[in-house]
């Protein structure tokens, strides 16, 4: 045995082909046998009762909020724990992200949860605070967003693209939808988007999970 | 590149890149500050829809992680790959094409983000198109590197160059399956993968870009330089061997432990926990290993600050290697998790381990390829101090923010409310945020120091030439203890005279 492996490493070491082929070996196993079947795993992907499918409108302040890198500071990921669902409402689940492109959960809770931010605050409360937060909180380190009031919705890219490339990707947009998109966005401000998104947050939960 | 006839080793790229990491470091430290400074007072974004947090932590971590980090991981590889191999780089030209390249994709990389453009998968936030130019480029790398290995003159491959190559492959194939996606415009793409899986996949990614690329790639400068610096050979060469497959093997596992009580089954979570736990092993097999090779050479360790640097950098791969597996236990990462802990955890690798051993690398190369002496000992020592205040009181900080966050978040009084709103917090946490800020500075100036120093050193000079030897010299034999086997008599005649 032992002789085995020396020799089979010795090989290793005297051939780059062989231990290209090695590391490659190797370093693909986890990834087949964990991240692939995640691939594969219906219920990751399916979209049930839970799932909620973006309005051009909210596609459009979702764009706005990963451009301005909210994501930094903001979770979209409720746990399954106590103080968790006490702060932030139920906890999040799968199905509700089907829809999601890409995933927003987070890593860095600078500021609080957004998952079920939709609905908490008014529309009103949100266009203070995204354009002066200190006004609202006075010790908020968010940062102030007051050009978001005087962008055009319009300025983001082709709603109607993003909306067909999502298409092939699997998500049920029909023609009349996609037809109706500029309409829908037109006049509107970035503000006006990124607050019709952040109020669709977590609202598609069904009844039964609440 | 031939002269009087004679083979000399490729050392300008090497000088280039070691120049374009420095500067990417300071550049990327004090974005850094200004991160840690706008926690602090928001209002430093002056009103600038580009210089918002949102838009410069990317730049901060990819300017870093890509500008320094690779830039140092290219130079260093290039530098050893020849030396370990006894041949000049393969195809030099192209190693020129990757070492521009790059510094032209961190660049307008850096200025795309700021923009607004960003795929949000954190180290992977580059839009499609720079995707492209990475996956050309990253194979240019290989080329050259592995071309060398192929075309070296000594009959096995130094263990540094495995770590090295791991990073080259495992980077490429995590890098293109995490960016596949749909373009909408040259600004824009939807990914492939949908929500949990996208997350999923995305933390594939991303631990193991920290696994192969802020461990492993540096694991080969150490694997090189600390062996070079102390003067002694690796402690046990057979253990380097068995601890970088089980790396190699057990890393691509742990991924999923950065998605504890998220929305993903629960065996996923389960398996990376086992197996993060397990890596504990590895890792501090390597560190054993690299403090046993330093033990013969104390003395030298107190008056030579580039090995000062590579051992301290080997105590905080040690106290990160050790933190990870914890925070990767489930029921740590119900406190650690979205807390400044891991901005601490992510420090403590980042800045006492990468940071520091790239300045120790530096600090042994630079000398070396100009050949006279560093322009000042007393600085670089000066250096090593701020450097290693600068770690530990970023640490300290985060931790003590971190732990106060994870336990008053959970916190729930008698009555079974929560204790303590999200702003009570938000509100304590400007202590912490200030002692990190002055650690940035700390680190900060340390680094503009050596830059300083390095650039000094470099100043007026061309690197000097150096062949490769005609048999294995002195010095190679001490890079290799049991490598190569029967000494080098039979490689020794391949090398034309
Ligand atoms: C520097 C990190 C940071 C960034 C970037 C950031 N926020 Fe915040 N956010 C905070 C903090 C801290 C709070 C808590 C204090 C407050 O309410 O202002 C907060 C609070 C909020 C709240 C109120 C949440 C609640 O439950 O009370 C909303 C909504 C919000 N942010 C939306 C956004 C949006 C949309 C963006 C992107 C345009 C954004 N934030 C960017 C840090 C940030
Ligand atoms: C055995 C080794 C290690 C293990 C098991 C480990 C484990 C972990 C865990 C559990 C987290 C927290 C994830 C979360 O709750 O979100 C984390 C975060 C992180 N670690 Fe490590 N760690 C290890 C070594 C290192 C080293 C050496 C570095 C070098 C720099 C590093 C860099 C990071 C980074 C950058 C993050 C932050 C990721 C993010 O959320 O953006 N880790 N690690
Ligand atoms: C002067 C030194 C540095 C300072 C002051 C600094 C500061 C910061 C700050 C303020 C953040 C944001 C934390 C948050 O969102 O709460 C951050 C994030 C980060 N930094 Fe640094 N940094 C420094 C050096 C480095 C170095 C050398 C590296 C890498 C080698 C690095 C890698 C990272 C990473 C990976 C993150 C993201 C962490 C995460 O998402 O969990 N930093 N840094």
């Amino acid at each position: 045995m032992k002789y085995h492996g020396v020799t089979l490493h010795r090989k290793l070491e005297n051939n780059i082909g062989l231990l290209i082929f090695g590391i490659l070996f190797i370093s693909s196993i986890g990834g087949l046998v964990q991240v692939l079947p995640s691939i594969f795993q219906e219920s990751l992907k399916t979209a049930t009762e839970n799932s909620h499918l973006y309005s051009a409108v909210e596609l459009t302040g979702r764009d706005v909020y990963i451009r301005e890198g909210c994501h930094v500071c903001h979770s979209q990921q409720i746990r399954p724990l106590l103080a968790e669902v006490e702060r932030y409402g139920p906890y999040s689940r799968a199905d509700e992200f089907v829809y999601d492109r890409p995933f927003m959960w987070g890593s860095k809770r600078t500021g609080p949860d957004l998952h079920r931010i939709g609905g908490k605050y008014s529309d009103d409360w949100h266009r203070v605070h995204l354009i002066d937060p200190r006004s609202v909180i006075n010790n908020s380190i968010m940062p102030a967003y007051p050009w978001l009031a005087e962008w055009e919705a319009t300025d983001l890219g082709d709603i109607q693209k993003k909306m067909s490339v999502l298409r092939i990707l699997g998500h049920p947009y029909t023609d009349e939808e996609i037809a109706a998109a500029p309409e829908e966005i037109a006049g509107l401000s970035q503000l006006d988007a990124l607050i019709i998104y952040l109020q669709v947050l977590g609202t598609g939960l069904a009844e039964e999970y609440r | 590149m031939i002269s009087d006839g004679r083979e000399i080793y490729h050392d300008g790229v090497v000088k280039r890149l070691i120049q374009f990491s420095i500067i990417w470091a300071v550049v990327g430290m004090v974005v850094g500050v200004w991160l840690a400074a706008q926690l602090i007072w928001p209002g430093l974004d002056f009103g600038q829809f580009w210089l918002t947090f949102g838009r410069i932590r990317p730049l901060h971590t990819n300017g870093i992680i890509f500008g320094f980090g690779v830039s140092a991981l290219m130079a260093t590889a290039f530098y050893s790959v020849q030396r370990t191999s006894n041949v000049p780089l393969f195809m030099p030209r192209l190693a020129w094409i990757c070492c521009y390249g790059w510094q032209v994709l961190v660049l307008l990389g850096g200025i795309s983000l700021l923009a607004g453009w960003t795929s949000t998968k954190e180290y992977a936030e580059l839009e499609w198109p720079f995707d492209i130019v990475i996956t050309i480029l990253w194979v240019c790398f290989a080329v050259v590197f592995f071309g060398t290995i192929a075309t070296r003159r000594i009959r096995s491959i130094y263990v540094s160059n495995w770590f090295y190559g791991a990073l080259i492959i495992v980077i490429a194939m995590l890098h293109i399956v995490n960016n596949l996606a749909l373009p909408v415009s040259i600004n824009k793409s939807y990914s492939l993968f949908p929500g949990a899986q996208d997350a999923i996949v995305q933390w594939w990614y991303g631990h193991n870009a920290v696994g192969f690329l802020l461990t492993g790639g540096f694991l080969g400068m150490l694997y090189y330089f600390l062996p070079k610096q102390s003067g002694q050979p690796i402690w046990s060469y057979r253990l380097s061997v068995i601890s970088f497959w089980a790396f190699t093997y057990t890393y691509i596992w742990a991924g999923p432990h950065h998605l504890h009580y998220n929305s993903i089954p629960e065996w996923v979570q389960s398996l990376a926990m086992v197996m993060s736990l397990i890596l504990l092993a590895p890792s501090w097999a390597t560190m054993i290993n690299g403090i046993m090779t330093v033990s013969k050479a104390w003395r030298k360790l107190s008056v030579d600050p580039a090995l000062k640097f590579i051992v301290l950098a080997l105590a905080f791969y040690g106290l990160a290697t050790f933190e990870g597996p914890m925070m990767a236990i489930r029921s740590v990462n119900i406190v650690s998790h979205f807390t400044d802990w891991t901005i601490g955890h992510v420090h403590s690798g980042a800045l006492g381990w990468n940071a520091m051993i790239t300045y120790g690398t530096f600090y042994y190369m630079v000398p070396h390829m100009m050949g006279r002496e560093l322009y000042s000992v007393r600085l670089a020592n000066i250096h090593f101090w701020l450097a290693l205040a600068g770690t530990m009181l970023y640490i300290l900080a985060m931790w003590g923010a971190g732990v106060s966050q994870g336990l008053l978040w959970l916190s729930i009084d008698d009555i079974g409310e929560l204790s303590y709103s999200f702003n009570d917090v938000m509100a304590a946490m400007v202590p912490y945020y200030a002692l990190r800020l002055v650690a940035g500075l700390i680190f900060l100036a340390g680094t503009v120091l050596m830059a300083y120093n390095l650039f000094r050193t470099m100043y007026g000079r061309h690197t000097v030439a150096v062949s490769p030897p005609l048999i294995i010299d002195e010095l190679q034999g001490t890079v290799y203890k049991e490598e190569p086997r029967e000494p080098s008599s039979g490689n020794a005649q391949e090398v034309p005279a």
